[in-house]
């Protein structure tokens, strides 16, 4: 499994970039993680995060963008426009998740 | 065993390569179980940032017809994918409890019923198009239709509409 140094910390992730380890995920990292990919951390992105980090815990697997607007409760535009063009995959890497495998 | 990797590794979200990627989907089945292909994928585009377009004609029609939207069937009947006897498909009733079955497994893997499928297609973004032909055919206007739909138009301005687009026909 490879070895990234994101912010000066050593983290695990899969072959793509995504974090491998859920432990390994603390809000910190999560902005680090963001500005990798061009977007800055408000209340509202963390809403998202927290919800899909809380989620995972006790599902075992990344919710999908359905998912986190009807039991999120944060309406489908809003993850568009907060997470642009690709909502469930740019969430799930911040949150330091999978990818979601489900197709709705 | 780990491996030290640098620079750090990022997942590729290749925002630019799907910039100006356009789907065109044709919608022309009215039957419960051919509505969700089209829909199923347009929510797919659009969550990788393609631009979609759904075009409803025929019998499509019913996919977007207030009246009709949350009364999709499937019928056992000429599907030999159910693996059932043909004749029991066209006992009374039938219909209704494969349909049932149906709507109960899709809601079973948290799969919305079509009018809220749309109402989440719009909201990714998705653009629902009307045909001309098929509303002048059923004499149905726009105050029919669900309420996303952005037009009535007819097949050449789909066309252009979707120029450069990958199509799927359903």
């Amino acid at each position: 499994m490879p070895v990234t140094t994101i912010a000066g910390r050593d983290i695990h992730v899969d072959d793509e970039g995504f974090l491998a380890a859920y432990n390994e995920w603390d809000p910190d990292l999560a902005k680090q993680l963001a500005a990798q990919i061009g977007i800055e951390l408000t209340d509202a992105h963390f809403k998202a995060i927290d919800f899909l980090r809380a989620d995972y815990a006790t599902q075992g697997e990344t919710a999908t963008l359905r998912r986190v607007s009807t039991l999120g409760g944060i309406p489908t535009k809003e993850l568009f426009t907060l997470f642009p063009k690709k909502p469930a995959k740019k969430m799930a890497y911040i949150a330091g998740l999978p990818k979601p495998h489900g197709c709705v | 065993m780990t491996t030290r990797a640098a620079p750090a590794i990022v997942p590729n979200f290749d925002d630019d390569a799907t910039t100006g990627r356009k789907l065109a989907i044709i919608c022309s089945k009215g039957t419960l179980d051919m509505a969700y292909p089209g829909l199923i994928l347009a929510n797919a585009a659009l969550g990788e940032g393609v631009e979609t377009h759904l075009f409803f004609t025929f019998w499509g029609f019913d996919m977007i017809t207030k009246s009709r939207m949350n009364d999709l069937k499937f019928t056992m009947l000429g599907n030999t994918a159910t693996h059932l006897p043909q004749g029991i498909g066209g006992l009374p009733g039938m219909t209704a409890m494969a349909t049932q079955r149906m709507k109960k497994q899709i809601a079973e893997v948290g799969v919305p019923e079509v009018p809220e499928f749309l109402e989440q297609i719009v909201a990714s973004g998705g653009h629902l198009w009307a045909c001309r032909m098929s509303a002048d055919m059923m004499h149905l206007t726009q105050d029919d239709l669900y309420e996303g739909v952005e037009d009535i138009i007819n097949a050449a301005d789909f066309i252009e509409k979707t120029a450069g687009a990958q199509l799927l026909f359903i």
